[in-house]
């Protein structure tokens, strides 16, 4: 992608442009990240207390015969399962910043599952995969935005998204599970 | 409308209670816990920021130098003949994208258009039917060290599709095409 933009700016004479979005682009990148931080300390100190408490391990006996089947490497009331379905939680209130460490800390015990290899394993890539697509009941940015623009009916678009998100969840998955197949019959044919 | 801003207010609040309240009833040493747990964030944020600087400013030069437009060109009439409005092909392409980006697209449609037109109420579900997928992955990747993504990009992009359609196809049907 950079390659690309690089020879673009060279046949467009958009080098100016380029340079000043090199810089531009790490600096929200780091921004991003610092402003990152306050979300992480807190939540996982709070989640630390949740897995301590055993409320995590709970949530993972209630909820985890849904979501088992979605993750057939993780065993059942792994901390990974406990954290991925915190993570959707979360998720589906719009808590868009407290589902993500709880996002992180599952793909950490994903990886650990995994053995630690820098590879993404295949449970990585279903749970990355539902959060691409995001679960979301209430987009309250959205909403906020409508209101702003003197929409008569901020909330109304509620129900197409959660429509969409629904479908964009279900494809995310079925299209999972084709690449996951397509990877088994190919590593088969080696 | 208030019942729902309510709720959302009352969420965080009340999911602290809980976590606080399973702690004194297990008796775990709740302030410990805190720090103890904490102590990883800091690490963690800092971690992230070369995986997302490479992105970020992969994504940046790619707009700045035009190739975005030029993309945005390309695939203008393939989407169009599948049904997709033109005005929200900008959209569509960005969605994946950037956050910050597309939510810009998006107040710029509804600014033009008016919250409650086709154009507007579609923009507004795509925004919130799909996330940023190549933030997503960088972030969540990037945090534990992964560099070998596999298939998660195609994966995330296709339904990435999936929901631009879902979100034409709900919108035309629950509002009509205006």
């Amino acid at each position: 992608m950079l390659i690309t933009g690089l020879v673009f700016a060279m046949i467009t004479g958009r080098m100016e442009e380029v340079n000043e979005a090199i810089f531009e682009g790490a600096q929200e990148a780091v921004t991003l990240c610092l402003g990152m931080i306050s979300i992480l300390v807190f939540w996982l100190g709070m989640m630390r207390i949740a897995q301590e408490g055993g409320l995590l391990k709970l949530l993972s006996r209630v909820l985890s015969p849904l979501v088992q089947r979605l993750f057939p490497e993780v065993p059942k009331e792994h901390p990974a399962m406990g954290y991925i379905l915190s993570n959707m939680t979360a998720n589906m209130f719009g808590l868009g910043n407290a589902a993500t460490p709880m996002g992180i800390k599952a793909m950490e015990q994903l990886k650990e599952l995994n053995g630690s290899k820098d590879e993404a394993s295949r449970s990585m890539i279903t749970f990355l995969a539902i959060n691409t697509a995001s679960l979301t009941l209430i987009p309250t940015t959205v909403i906020a935005i409508r209101m702003t623009y003197d929409s008569a009916n901020p909330g109304e678009i509620i129900g197409t998204t959660i429509a969409a998100t629904a479908v964009a969840v279900t494809s995310a998955i079925l299209i999972d599970r084709f690449f996951h197949w397509r990877r088994v019959q190919r590593a088969r044919a080696k | 409308m208030a019942v729902i801003t309510t709720l959302s207010m009352y969420i965080i609040p009340l999911l602290l209670f809980v976590i606080l309240l399973s702690a004194i009833i297990n008796k775990v040493p709740a302030y410990e816990t805190f720090i103890e747990g904490a102590k990883d964030g800091f690490q963690m944020a800092v971690s992230i920021i070369p995986y997302l600087v490479a992105m970020l400013v992969a994504i940046s030069v790619f707009r700045a130098s035009g190739a975005l437009d030029f993309l945005l060109e390309g695939l203008r009439p393939m989407l169009t003949a599948i049904g997709v409005p033109t005005d929200i092909v900008p959209l569509a392409v960005m969605r994946p994208l950037s956050g910050t980006g597309s939510l810009g697209v998006m107040s710029d449609l509804i600014a033009t258009h008016g919250p409650d037109s086709f154009i507007g109420r579609l923009a507004s579900t795509m925004q919130g039917s799909t996330d940023t997928t190549f933030y997503v992955l960088t972030v969540y990747f990037g945090a534990v060290g992964i560099k070998k993504i596999s298939d998660s990009l195609k994966v995330g992009l296709l339904a990435d599709l999936c929901g631009l359609a879902a979100a034409i196809f709900f919108v035309t049907i629950v509002f009509g095409n205006m």
